[in-house]
């Protein structure tokens, strides 16, 4: 296809005209620009103004742009949520193996150290997108307990994939926790008697946990932004529906509103929690 | 001190401690008896921290023998519980747990550790608060408190533990002078009580006041030891009196 440098209707290939400022001071303005904190309401007003320029250039006898996408707004809504849902459910089984994990890389027995020192490395630096598809084609669909048959379904591998690099995280997390309380604080605890377990239940995770919520926080924005990946697999999710819209639509001119309202979805989940892991940790900063 | 001295409580006999090559502590043999209070002076890395350590086995000996109460220490099937419950120690970065307040830092071990009554703990150790005087701060939390105070604190938690001795780890080495008083004054009443304590430390006026008993150690030995009065005017070896002349 011929590009066309004007009078085309499809408002992606129109040419973007960037102010005439020098180069440099672009730059830095820009840079400026993205560092403050207007840059949420540009994103708001973007994503909304390419909605009403999309409806403005459209032809007369189709429904308006704007309708479209109130139209299909529901419907990718409860693909969202569905995202949400695998994201919670990722999370807490990511969460359980990898406190266990974490802890299993403090024991004093030298083997349990060992494997769970490898298998945070191994799923801690695997592209999540891999250890999806390692979940979806290496799980059976159906395993056999007793004389039941439990079927898998494949949201439930899904969320065991992503729970994969989740759990590596969150070992990291637990284990740097732990670590960042003073030796002092055993010793003393020792000292007093303290079991082991006992001085990490009463004593070392209770500090702890405060220093390991923000990266735990972070680390739930991440994985929310990630569940997007399922569709790859085959999953409807959120992703997957707006593909379908847009096909179903067959209309070029949807495809920046589409996918701007996806990304608004996630954008207004995950905004909110990434400002109060930022709170939080400047305030357990201060305090030991 | 006046009061009378009872049975050893603590011996040790020719322990050695070696990490890798480097030898830390090297034929030492001392003997604390009950209600006596013992101070070790010397320089820094002496292995004076060490020794103290080795006795209630936070730092395991490679060599020797060390009986507390008639446990031995230097023993793979030590019961640290045991050893534990009748030895407290204090170190001098107090090391409180900063998120309990201070009559929780004084309850946890005796609530936990030896299950006994909640109020029967709690009890106690409003009393222990009352005796290092700081009644009044049982609910702060060790980070609003002063040096001098966590301090304290530190040594009333020891003390709920009812230990047999106490070990006190250059417990006034971080504080600033005024501070300084409240706890070595602390001290100062617990060994006119009679509790068997050793002390490690660099406050020379407070050891000839409070000690029965004084070692100088020096590269992981013990050069000399005596009461405080013979030992302050009379040191007998060169490396105590080059010690003494500087930090007197």
């Amino acid at each position: 296809m011929k590009p066309v440098a004007n009078g085309s209707d499809l408002p992606v290939l129109l040419p973007i005209r960037l102010p005439a400022l020098p180069a440099s001071e672009f730059g830095d303005r820009l840079v400026a620009f993205f560092a403050s904190r207007r840059a949420f309401v540009a994103i708001v007003v973007l994503a909304a103004s390419s909605v009403a320029a999309a409806a403005a250039a459209d032809a007369p006898m189709r429904p308006g742009i704007f309708e479209t996408v109130l139209k299909w707004a529901p419907l990718i809504g409860t693909g969202f949520l569905f995202n949400l849902a695998i994201s919670v459910a990722s999370m807490m089984v990511g969460t359980l193996a990898g406190v266990l994990l974490g802890l299993g890389q403090i024991s004093l027995l030298r083997p349990v150290r060992a494997i769970s020192w490898v298998a945070t490395q191994f799923f801690r630096n695997s592209p999540w997108l891999v250890l999806l598809f390692f979940a979806m084609f290496l799980l059976p669909f159906e395993i056999r307990i007793g004389g039941f048959v439990v079927s898998l379904p494949a949201w439930f591998k899904a969320i065991i994939g992503l729970a994969l690099p989740v759990m590596a995280n969150v070992a990291e997390i637990v284990r740097g926790g732990i670590n960042s309380v003073p030796v002092g604080q055993w010793e003393s605890a020792e000292s007093l008697a303290f079991s082991r377990m006992q001085t990490l239940w009463r004593i070392i995770l209770p500090q702890a946990v405060k220093r390991m919520i923000p990266p735990w926080m972070n680390l739930y924005a991440i994985l929310t932004m990630a569940t997007t990946l399922i569709s790859v697999v085959g999953i409807q999710d959120a992703m997957t529906l707006t593909r379908g819209a847009l096909v179903a639509e067959a209309r070029t001119e949807l495809y920046l509103p589409f996918y701007s309202l996806l990304l608004l979805y996630f954008f207004a989940y995950c905004y909110p929690i990434a400002r109060l892991t930022q709170r939080l940790e400047r305030r357990y900063a201060v305090k030991l | 001190m006046t009061h009378e001295l009872g049975e050893p409580v603590v011996v040790i006999d020719r322990i050695e401690k070696r990490f890798g090559a480097l030898v830390v502590l090297k034929d030492i043999s001392l003997t604390v008896r009950r209600g006596e209070c013992v101070c070790i002076i010397g320089p820094s890395g002496s292995g004076k921290s060490t020794l103290l350590r080795a006795i209630n086995a936070l730092v395991p000996v490679s060599k020797g023998s060390i009986k507390v109460d008639g446990i031995e220490v230097n023993d793979p099937d030590l019961d640290k519980l045991a050893l534990r419950r009748k030895v407290g120690i204090v170190f001098q970065q107090y090391n409180l747990f900063p998120h309990r307040t201070a009559l929780e830092n004084v309850m946890m071990a005796p609530l936990h550790v030896l299950k006994q009554q909640k109020a029967d703990v709690e009890e106690r150790a409003k009393r222990l608060l009352a005796k290092v005087r700081l009644s009044e701060k049982q609910d702060t939390y060790p980070g609003e408190l002063s040096g001098g105070q966590q301090q304290r604190v530190a040594i009333a938690r020891s003390l709920a533990m009812s230990p047999t001795v106490m070990l006190f780890d250059e417990v006034t080495a971080a504080l600033d002078p005024e501070t300084k008083k409240e706890v070595l004054f602390a001290i100062r009443e617990l060994a006119a009580e009679g509790m068997t304590c050793i002390l490690v430390t660099h406050e020379m006026g407070f050891a000839a006041e409070v000690a029965d008993h004084i070692y100088f150690t020096d590269g992981g030995m013990i050069v000399e030891h005596g009461p405080p009065g013979e030992f302050f005017k009379n040191a007998r070896h060169e490396r105590t009196r080059a010690f003494l002349d500087q930090v007197l």
